[in-house]
């Protein structure tokens, strides 16, 4: 099995695709309930595996392509089939998943078995019928929205209207039409004249789950821009900007980087937005540019371990962060396969753990804690244990239930809550 | 709710005993950490020249903390002194207690004393990721040629040195983008039709950069030789739009 790179949830929560490092995606379906397995409900089985991008080998830049899929984005269902949108680094495409449950039998022209059959054989003409057959899932590539970037594709989202949806690299954001494949529009681009200048990207993009004209992007320097596309063809000027100031006192080299915001997600409301920092996840009210209204802190601990974080990497992370369908509680990864939820109204907040080990498939998960002083509890863990290979940068939660799709490296855990 | 901050005020007993006086003693000052950061970030961008498609986040992230450190020891003055600093001792060393650096400001001013971390950094270089994940083998990759950069770096005088910090950075923006119009006027000068056989493409384009990719990564010996890889590649960047609509089938 390979590593997950991207976990999403589908409008009502029935299915669940993973996209992973070797360009396949693997989507999941709900079992119903059914009397004879009460306890099925909520079991998560595969129901399509496909290759959806392979390889590519750019020529004249004498660079490989990856293959692995950087963010999948369902569609809105509008008929028996389902679809969605999946990027790696420089190709959208759209897919079409659906079942076949039927196959026509008696065909005039040839066998059973698809040989042609003589001429001189067909003796009478008869109507083929439908029979039925063990149910297969097909996916198939309905369009390639190829050749719009320069850069590598971080974002895409579907935009509200359901015919159109953006798709943003480091230095442009292009909005594209579902049915044209051949154009896109960019609608921003802050890639500077000369090259040496450049000291910020885009990180994330995603349009506002109601206003099809709204969307936001956020950068490297832990900036957000809040954009209206009714107002110029290029938005390169903002409508809004959030950026919260930053504490003198707290200043380090590494300030820069750790306010670097590797997502940004609105809430359902459409009223607040989630950004995720190397050490924090703030919510932001839409309407209030200057500070964002919520901060929760994910492992403060690490702020005195940036150096090392910094020599292997590890501070240049992406971690993903999700809203609960009511917009009550969020979710984000950390490291050592701990996962933590924050509910906003209670202020409560829970680390969780995505392994194996000491936990049986139904058993309620144990709070974890990370001990950063001196003398460690039983069941604690030293920030110096945490293991930095283990880390949770995709989760994702049901529209409307409390079931929640951790990936961790190579596993997906699925949780749910507990109904007494 | 976590504690804020790490502020231990003495070593932790079972961790660090070995090492906690020759710790104590040997804990670099903030300007030794802070040009061991700035080492350490060179040597990262110029491994991103050298890997395949360098993710370019991370070295605008990177290209600007060191920006920032060059402002601060222009500002401070010892931006001169730079090759008074240590000895030829490998940098190693000078990695072991960079938290200083972690430190806000606001720390450093109460004067806290925090005891380095070296058993940090040997737990984590002692962990190496089997699948291979990009920051483990990055993290293993920097530590051979860091030896070497960091002797490069104070062996040359310190004018020298500024003039080779700015040409670094310069040179890394510049593969990042292509350069004038005139190198591609150039280029298609020296390009012949069969240019647009694939084949040809393949061959003539990748013995030339394939080789170049190699050889870097084998000597790691001067930032000359990562120079001519990445106007290569800046080459080929120029031709991105203009050929691929003119190749793409």
């Amino acid at each position: 099995a390979d590593i997950i790179s991207t976990v999403e949830f589908n409008y009502t929560g029935d299915l669940l695709a993973t996209g992973d490092k070797g360009g396949r995606v693997v989507i999941f379906q709900r079992e119903q309930e059914t009397k004879s397995r009460p306890l099925s409900r909520g079991e998560y089985n595969v129901y399509s595996t496909f290759q959806s991008h392979e390889p590519e080998f750019d020529y004249l830049k004498s660079l490989e392509i990856e293959e692995k899929i950087n963010k999948i984005r369902w569609l809105p269902q509008q008929n028996a089939a389902h679809f969605l949108l999946s990027t790696n680094d420089k190709t959208i495409k759209l897919w079409k998943i659906s079942e076949r449950d039927k196959r026509a039998e008696g065909y005039n022209l040839k066998d059973e078995d698809g040989r042609l059959r003589e001429p001189f054989r067909v003796t009478e003409l008869r109507v083929p019928t439908l029979k039925p057959m063990d149910l297969m899932v097909e996916a198939s590539p309905r369009r390639t929205f190829a050749n719009a970037h320069t850069y590598h594709i971080n974002s895409i989202s579907v935009n509200s209207d359901y015919a159109t949806y953006l798709s943003a690299d480091d230095l442009r954001i292009n909005l594209w039409h579902l049915e044209v494949t051949n154009r896109s529009f960019n609608i921003v681009d802050i890639k500077p004249a000369n090259m040496e200048e450049l000291t910020e990207v885009i990180t994330a993009a995603e349009f506002h789950p109601h206003h099809c004209n709204v969307f936001v992007y956020s950068s490297s320097k832990g900036t957000i821009r809040l954009c209206d596309m009714r107002s110029s063809a290029l938005c390169d000027q903002h409508s809004k900007f959030f950026e919260e100031p930053e504490d003198p006192s707290s200043r380090s080299f590494f300030s820069e980087i750790i306010s670097s915001i590797s997502d940004v997600k609105f809430s359902h409301s459409g009223r607040y937005m989630m950004t995720r920092d190397y050490l924090s996840v703030k919510v932001w009210d839409l309407n209030m540019e200057n500070r964002p209204v919520e901060t929760y802190q994910v492992h403060e601990y690490l702020r005195s371990k940036l150096c090392s974080l910094y020599e292997n990497d590890c501070i240049f992370d992406k971690f993903e962060c999700c809203w609960n369908g009511s917009d009550s509680t969020i979710m984000t990864g950390s490291y050592n396969n701990f996962f933590r939820t924050f509910e906003r109204d209670t202020h409560r907040d829970v680390t969780l753990e995505a392994s194996r080990e000491g936990s049986k498939p139904r058993a309620v998960l144990k709070p974890r804690k990370v001990c950063t002083t001196g003398k460690r509890k039983k069941d604690e863990i030293s920030v110096d244990s945490l293991d930095f290979n283990k880390k949770i940068l995709h989760t994702a939660w049901h529209p409307m239930e409390n079931i929640i799709a951790v990936a961790a490296t190579n596993n997906l855990y699925l949780f749910q809550e507990k109904v007494n | 709710v976590f504690v804020r901050g790490l502020k231990r005020k003495c070593f932790d007993g079972e961790e660090d005993i070995e090492g906690t006086l020759a710790g104590i003693k040997a804990i670099p000052s903030y300007t030794l950490q802070r040009q061991s950061l700035l080492d350490m970030s060179l040597v990262k961008l110029q491994l991103c020249h050298m890997l395949v498609e360098p993710n370019l986040c991370r070295s605008v992230l990177i290209a600007n903390t060191v920006r920032q450190i060059q402002e601060e020891m222009t500002q401070d003055g010892t931006w001169q002194m730079i090759n008074t600093q240590s000895t030829g001792q490998a940098s190693l060393d000078r990695l072991v207690s960079t938290d200083i650096l972690c430190r806000s400001s606001r720390d450093q001013a109460e004067g806290k004393h925090v005891p380095a971390y070296g058993t940090f950094n040997k737990d984590f270089e002692g962990d190496q990721a089997q699948d291979g994940s990009e920051t483990m083998a990055t993290a293993s990759s920097v530590q051979t040629p860091r030896n070497l950069q960091s002797n490069v770096w104070e062996m040359e005088n310190a004018q020298e040195n500024k003039g080779n910090f700015q040409k670094s950075l310069d040179q890394i923006f510049e593969t990042l983008e292509n350069k004038s119009p005139n190198s591609v006027e150039d280029l298609f000068s020296e390009v012949d039709n069969s240019y647009y056989d694939l084949d040809t493409m393949l061959t003539g384009m990748m013995s030339n950069t394939k080789m170049g990719h190699c050889d870097s990564l084998e000597t790691f010996s001067s930032p000359t030789n990562t120079a001519s890889n990445s106007n290569c590649k800046s080459d080929l960047n120029d031709l991105d739009h203009i050929v691929e609509i003119l190749v793409e089938s």
